[in-house]
């Protein structure tokens, strides 16, 4: 409040150079991220940051419609999963088809999911939004169980990586990183740019007030379907390009527990905060991975489930959040 | 044999019982989340593991202290229901002033760690409990065979159903509580205990999730991931019913029992989706749910 108010006091060429530097220093800190999202396979293993990347990008997504239209879908697994089993059964059928394509059909498919969805579940607001938007994923659960294409219960094994645009062979796994990489860029990008672009704004003015929204002529009801779309097919990206790396489908992917832990991932990093998201997914991946080979492999889900009420009794901006309030207070 | 469009009548009439039962089971959990949602403005994502914790005290009061079903059917919901007063007491009240949806990532976590404590100890398989004497057997009703339990049940879960609904229409307790859901504020200014009602209030939603858990432990396996799906399902019919009116909450549950009981005699490929299409029917029909006041 204060600042804006000094902004307005101060001098114009003051307030543009200020923000100049403050475009210049976060070009700056993305692009550091960058080199290290480049030379990050010559020091770790790649297919453990592709599994990062993935859920990273599955995170961001979700944090999409929360952070920023203020609805908590507790049903996000849904389209990640459909992604999946929709690349995994093209790419396992058609051997000719190269992954790029099955990675677009799969996206597709969960866009497709997500009007069907929003159209349904935007009808009803904040909690009864979670239990349908739950409610729904679960029923896509079971279609999952029951569909043909699916594998059922073994679910889709052995999906063939495949070459890129028909010449670039992803079995390697460091061609394979960069192109998770590539795919993981343009979707924070897509994220990035939708949540600054007057669209966002507009977004952000329904999470914090929706009738004031409404009473300034915006058909609220279409920016939470759009939002919810594009949320919908980046969750999808990230479930298809999981498939092609890991070259399988399966439904632990549609379980609710999934939902649960996008949010935890969000919830963990920073609600609301771009690069939240990123830092939730990096911890529980490696989390999970890091228990796994530990005795309290079978302790996962009560540790999530422990790291959850923490952070939901004190810790609700999260890392990257309680940073940023450091930041503001020490720095500025 | 009488058939009824293709299916012998004792196969329907036995599927039909077997879905009200079920109904009963979602009318007593969803009648406690409504009771809770009205005070207390969350959606208590931990319902399905309270629901698991009242079977599990059930078994293993039986296994290890000797309770018999007729005393765990009292005190389990009363222990349960202590438990969850002092969850409501030490978690939720902190963050009773922020956002309603913190309540149900809250009670989420607290689900994850129920169930999963629990699958470290028993195992994902489930343990048999055994009903009493006097309830084992069937009864022939020249129609149909009833299980004697079944019909316990229906008659216990509807005896449940309209204690909840005297306790809250018909006593001053349950003034109070109408009262603490239209304005808990003012209610407070009054002179009302409004905290102490909060925590009273969980602790009988959780006692009523308990309940049904006790009921359900010797009809179905015991295990501790009994709640979270069927908790799912709940909160369709929650959605469809809306959680304004009690006895909407019971009648939704009832029917929606009975409609899943139906599919899985003339289309058993839906009879796990049903109810999750019924919502998706009721949103573009009644978005508001079927006895809700507000969307």
């Amino acid at each position: 409040m204060t600042q804006s108010q000094h902004e307005a006091i101060a001098a114009p060429s003051m307030v543009v150079e200020r923000q100049r530097r403050a475009k210049q220093r976060r070009t700056l800190f993305y692009l550091a991220l960058i080199a290290v999202g480049l030379v990050a396979p010559f020091l770790a293993y790649p297919v453990f940051l592709m599994k990062i990347l993935c859920f990273a990008l599955f995170a961001c997504a979700f944090n999409l419609l929360l952070g920023y239209a203020g609805l908590l879908s507790f049903g996000h697994a849904a389209f990640l999963a459909s992604g999946g089993y929709v690349t995994g059964y093209l790419l396992a059928s058609y051997p000719g088809l190269t992954p790029e394509l099955g990675i677009i059909a799969g996206t597709l498919s969960a866009t497709l999911l997500g009007v069907l969805f929003g159209v349904l579940s935007i009808r009803r607001q904040g909690i009864y939004f979670a239990m349908v938007t739950l409610a729904l994923a679960q029923l896509m659960f079971f279609v999952y169980i029951q569909a043909p294409f699916t594998g059922g219960e073994d679910g889709l094994h052995g999906v063939p990586r495949g070459e890129l645009l028909g010449f670039i062979n992803l079995s390697n796994n460091m061609a394979m990183y960069y192109f998770v990489f590539a795919i993981f860029l343009f979707g924070f990008a897509l994220i990035q740019r939708t949540v600054n672009s007057p669209f966002g704004q507009v977004l952000k003015a329904i999470r914090e007030n929706e009738p004031r929204a409404v009473s300034l002529g915006y058909n609220v009801d279409a920016y939470k379907l759009l939002a919810f779309v594009l949320s919908a097919a980046i969750a999808g990206l990230a479930g298809s390009t999981k498939t092609v790396v890991f070259q399988l489908a399966s439904l632990t992917d549609a379980h609710w527990h999934m939902s649960g832990e996008v949010i935890l991932m969000t919830l963990l990093g920073g609600v609301g905060t771009l690069l939240g998201p990123v830092m939730g997914a990096s911890l529980v991946v490696s989390l999970q991975h890091l228990l796994a080979q530990s005795p309290l492999g079978n302790w996962v889900s009560v540790i999530l489930g422990i790291i959850f009420v923490v952070c939901v009794l004190s810790f609700r901006s999260g890392i990257v959040g309680e940073l940023a309030k450091m930041y503001r207070k020490n720095f500025k | 044999m009488m058939m009824i469009f293709g299916v012998p009548m004792a196969v329907l009439m036995g599927q039909l019982t077997l879905g009200l039962v079920n109904g009963a089971f979602y009318a007593l959990l969803s009648l406690g989340l409504a009771v809770i949602f009205g005070l207390l403005k969350i959606v208590n994502f931990a319902h399905g593991a309270q629901y698991m914790l009242g079977a599990f005290a059930a078994l293993l009061g039986f296994r290890y202290l000797g309770i018999n079903y007729w005393l765990a059917l009292i005190l389990v919901p009363l222990v349960v229901g202590c438990f969850g007063m002092l969850m409501e007491r030490f978690l939720l009240r902190r963050i009773a002033h922020l956002d309603h949806l913190y309540g149900l990532l809250l009670t989420f976590g607290l689900a994850l760690i129920f169930e999963g404590t629990l699958v470290n100890i028993f195992g994902v398989s489930g343990a048999r409990y055994s009903a009493p004497e006097a309830l084992q057997g069937g009864m022939n009703l020249g129609f149909m065979f009833l299980p004697v339990y079944r019909g316990w049940v229906l008659v216990a879960a509807l005896a449940m159903c309209f204690f909840t609904w005297f306790m809250i229409e018909r006593t001053r307790l349950g003034a109070y509580l109408r009262a603490g859901t239209e304005n808990s504020q003012l209610m407070q200014a009054f002179g009302v205990n409004v905290p102490l009602l909060i925590t009273l209030t969980y602790g009988f939603g959780v006692g009523l999730a308990a309940f049904a858990g006790v009921l359900a432990a010797p009809l179905y396996p015991v295990s501790p991931t009994m709640g979270s799906s069927l908790l799912i399902v709940v909160f369709a019919v929650v959605v469809i019913g809306g959680m304004g009116s009690i006895l909407g909450a019971i009648i939704t549950g009832l029917s929606m029992g009975i409609i899943e009981g139906l599919t899985k005699v003339y289309y058993p490929e839906a009879a796990n989706t049903v109810i999750f299409l019924v919502m998706i029917l009721v949103l573009l029909l009644r978005p508001a749910g079927l006895f809700g006041k507000e969307a």
